[in-house]
C-alpha cells in the first residue's frame, strides 16, 4: 500500500490545531507549558470563538504565549494579568478573554490582583499553570514550592521558618463567592489531557454566560527547574505535587 | 442656547467633563483630596446613559493595569490619584509609554513624601515631568489652574492622548482639586463604536478578525537592537510633542522687567501678587506653562535682554525651577520662593519674595557697576 493512499481526510485522527502559530517554540523538553497552549487553542476554535477573544500574557515562561497563538494578546506586567483582563471583559462585554498565568505571577506578585478579580466574580477565564517554581528567571523558590523541595532562593530545601508553606490559591479561590468554576488538573497523560480539556471548555462557557470567574489549574513540571528529566519530573509531580494539590473540582457550580 | 453655567468643584469637572467627552472607563481607588471625581462618577451611574464602566479597584496597581488593559482595547480610559497612589500606578505608566498606549492620568498632589498631607502641594513635578517609572520617556502633562481648566484638560488630555499614542497626565493639586469655580462643561459627545475603534485604532485588541494578523500589545523585546529603535520611535515622537504641544499663558508681560514663572494654585496666587506688585510700580509679568512637558523653553528664551530675573513660584522645595534655568541657559538670575507640606502662600508672600530677588539684583548691580 502506498503511503498516499492512506493520508485521506477520512483517515485523519489528529491535526495541528489551527490557531496555533509555526514559531519555534522556546519552552523545555518536557515543559506543560505546550500541551496547555495547545488545549486552548483547541477549545476557543472548537467553540467558534477566534475572532472574539482577548488574551492576556503573563510575566514568566509564558510571556511570549502571544508568540504561539493566533490571537489578539495583551502583554501584562508581572502578575497583573487578571486586573487587565478585568477592564477588557468589562469594556467588551461580548468577547471572551482569558488571562494564562504562573505561579509566581498569579500566587506572588498578582496575589491581589487575582484574588479581587476572582472576588468581583469578573467573567473571565484565569489558566493557571503551577509548576512550583519560577522557571524563567532559573528556579527559584515561588510561593508554592513544596516543602524540603530544593531551589536556587532554597538550596537547602524549603524551610517553613525562613518562607512559610505551600501556597494553595485555587483553595482560596474557591472559598470565593465569585468564583463558578476552580477546577485542578494535569497535563501529564492522554486521559488527563482530555479530562483538563473538558473543564477548560466549561470554564470559556462559564465566562460567556455570566456566571462568574472560572480558575483551571495545571499541575505541572519544569524539568530546567527541578533539575530531571521529563519522565523523572512527571513521576516526581504524581508523587509529591498532587499530595500537596490533588486533582480534581474545588468548585463547580 | 446659552451656555450653562455651573458650579462645582474640580475635582467634579473632572468627572462630568470624562462623561460628556465620551469616555468608555473609569478605573480608582479612593484617596484624599481626588475622592469626589470617583464619588460623582458613581453617582452619575454613566454606565446607564452613554455606557461608560466605572470600577472600584483593590489599589492604585491594579487601577492603572485596567487602564493598561482597556487603552490596549483602544478605549478611551482613564483613572485618577493623589500623590501616594500615583507612586503606585507608576509600573502601568512606564508599561502604557513601552507599549505606546493612550490614556489619561489625573494626579491631584498632596504633601510628601511618604504618606505625607492631604494639604495641596505640587511636590510630584520631577515624577511627572521627568518620568517616575523606569525607562526614558516622557508623559504629555497639563496643568490646570482653574476649575473651568480641569474640564477642558480632560477632552484635550484625551485628544492628546489618542494624538499620539502616549499617556497624558493633568497635574493638578488640591487647591484646584477642591475649590469650587464656575464652569460651563462641554457638549456630549458620542463614545466610540467598536467599528469607529478598530478603524481608527487598527492596533486595537479587539479581536482578531479572519485575515488580518494577530494585534499584539506589548512593551517586552530581548532583541537589543529592536529594543534601541523601539526607543529611538519614541524618542522622535517625543521630539514631535515638543515641536507641536507647547501650552501656556502670559500675564502682564509685555513691558516686563521680572517674570514670576508659576502652575497650577501657584499661579493664580501670583497672578494676584503680580496685580500688588504692579499697583506698587514693580514691572512684573506672570508666564504660566499649562504644558509641563513639553515645557515653554522657547518662549522663555525669548524674554533673555528683556527681563532682568525671574522668580519661581512653586509648593515644592523647587523643581521646576531646573527646567527654568535650562531654559534662559542659567544667563539670568532665578529664583524660588515656595511654601511645603501642604501649606498654600498667600500673594503678598509671593510679593516679597519678589521684592528681596529684586533687592538683591539691585545691589549686585549696583556692586558691579562700582568694580
Amino acid at each position: 500500500m502506498n503511503i498516499q493512499d492512506i493520508i485521506k481526510p477520512e483517515n485523519l485522527v489528529y491535526a495541528k490545531p489551527e490557531l496555533m502559530n509555526d514559531t519555534d517554540m522556546h519552552y523545555c523538553p518536557g515543559c506543560s507549558h505546550g500541551v496547555i497552549h495547545k488545549l486552548i487553542a483547541e477549545v476557543v476554535s472548537e467553540m467558534g470563538m477566534e475572532e472574539r477573544t482577548i488574551a492576556i500574557a503573563p510575566v514568566g515562561c509564558a510571556v511570549f504565549a502571544y508568540n504561539y497563538l493566533d490571537l489578539d494578546w495583551q502583554e501584562a506586567a508581572h502578575g497583573r494579568a487578571p486586573a487587565l483582563a478585568t477592564a477588557v471583559k468589562r469594556l467588551c462585554p461580548d468577547k471572551m478573554v482569558f488571562t494564562y498565568q504562573g505561579d509566581g505571577d498569579l500566587a506572588a506578585i498578582g496575589t491581589a490582583e487575582t484574588i479581587h478579580a476572582c472576588n468581583r466574580g469578573e467573567n473571565i477565564v484565569i489558566v493557571f499553570v503551577n509548576n512550583g517554581i519560577y522557571g524563567m528567571t532559573g528556579g527559584q523558590m515561588a510561593p508554592t514550592t513544596l516543602m524540603e523541595m530544593k531551589t536556587a532562593t532554597c538550596p537547602k530545601g524549603r524551610n517553613e521558618q525562613l518562607t512559610g508553606f505551600p501556597l494553595k490559591m485555587s483553595d482560596l479561590l474557591a472559598q470565593l463567592e465569585g468564583t463558578c468554576l476552580v477546577t485542578r488538573h494535569t497535563v501529564h497523560s492522554a486521559a488527563a489531557i482530555k479530562k483538563s480539556k473538558k473543564m477548560l471548555r466549561k470554564a470559556f462557557e462559564n465566562s460567556m454566560e455570566g456566571k462568574g470567574t472560572s480558575v483551571v489549574e495545571f499541575i505541572s513540571t519544569c524539568s530546567a527547574g527541578w533539575k530531571m528529566s521529563p519522565e523523572e519530573s512527571n513521576t516526581w509531580m504524581l508523587e509529591n505535587m498532587l499530595p500537596v494539590y490533588p486533582l480534581g473540582d474545588l468548585k463547580n457550580e | 442656547m446659552a451656555e450653562e453655567i455651573k458650579l462645582m468643584k474640580g475635582n467634579e469637572a473632572i468627572a462630568h467633563a470624562a462623561i460628556r467627552y465620551g469616555a468608555d472607563g473609569y478605573f480608582g481607588y479612593p484617596i484624599t483630596p481626588q475622592s469626589e471625581i470617583m464619588e460623582t462618577l458613581m453617582d452619575e451611574s454613566p454606565w446607564e446613559t452613554t455606557g461608560m464602566i466605572v470600577l472600584q479597584a483593590e489599589s492604585e496597581i491594579a487601577a492603572a493595569n485596567m487602564v493598561y488593559g482597556g487603552a490596549a482595547c483602544g478605549k478611551r480610559v482613564m483613572t485618577s490619584s493623589s500623590s501616594p497612589g500615583m507612586s503606585l500606578k507608576q509600573e502601568a505608566i512606564s508599561y502604557m509609554v513601552g507599549a505606546e498606549l493612550p490614556a489619561l492620568l489625573v494626579n491631584v498632589m498632596r504633601g510628601g513624601p511618604g504618606l505625607g498631607t492631604i494639604q495641596p502641594s505640587q511636590a510630584d513635578y520631577f515624577q511627572t515631568v521627568k518620568g517616575g517609572g523606569h525607562g526614558d520617556y516622557k508623559l504629555i502633562t497639563l496643568a490646570p489652574s482653574s476649575v473651568q481648566e480641569m474640564a477642558d484638560h480632560v477632552s484635550l488630555g484625551f485628544d492628546l492622548a489618542f494624538k499620539y499614542n502616549n499617556p497624558v497626565v493633568i497635574l493638578s493639586d488640591g487647591v484646584i482639586g477642591q475649590m469650587m469655580e464656575k464652569v460651563v462643561l462641554p457638549d456630549f459627545t458620542p463614545r466610540k463604536t467598536e467599528e469607529e475603534i478598530r478603524k481608527e485604532q487598527p492596533w486595537a485588541t479587539l479581536g482578531r478578525l479572519k485575515g488580518r494578523k494577530p494585534n499584539i500589545i506589548t512593551s517586552l523585546e530581548l532583541d537589543s537592537e529592536k529594543m534601541e529603535n523601539n526607543n529611538l520611535r519614541f524618542q522622535a515622537k517625543f521630539r514631535k510633542i515638543e515641536a507641536a504641544e507647547v501650552r501656556y499663558e502670559e500675564f502682564s508681560c509685555q513691558d516686563a522687567e521680572y517674570l514670576i514663572v508659576a502652575f497650577g494654585s501657584a499661579a493664580r496666587i501670583s497672578q494676584k501678587a503680580v496685580e500688588l506688585a504692579r499697583a506698587k510700580g514693580i514691572k512684573v509679568g506672570l508666564l504660566r506653562p499649562i504644558t509641563l512637558w513639553p515645557f515653554p523653553s522657547e518662549v522663555l528664551m525669548s524674554y533673555l535682554g528683556k527681563i532682568k530675573g525671574i522668580l519661581t513660584v512653586e509648593l515644592n522645595a523647587g523643581q521646576m525651577i531646573e527646567d527654568v534655568r535650562l531654559s534662559v541657559e542659567c544667563k539670568i538670575p532665578v529664583a524660588h520662593f515656595g511654601r511645603l507640606g501642604g501649606i498654600v502662600p498667600a500673594p503678598d508672600e509671593v510679593l516679597d519674595a519678589l521684592t528681596k530677588m529684586i533687592d538683591k539684583e539691585d545691589k549686585q548691580c549696583i556692586s558691579k557697576s562700582k568694580q
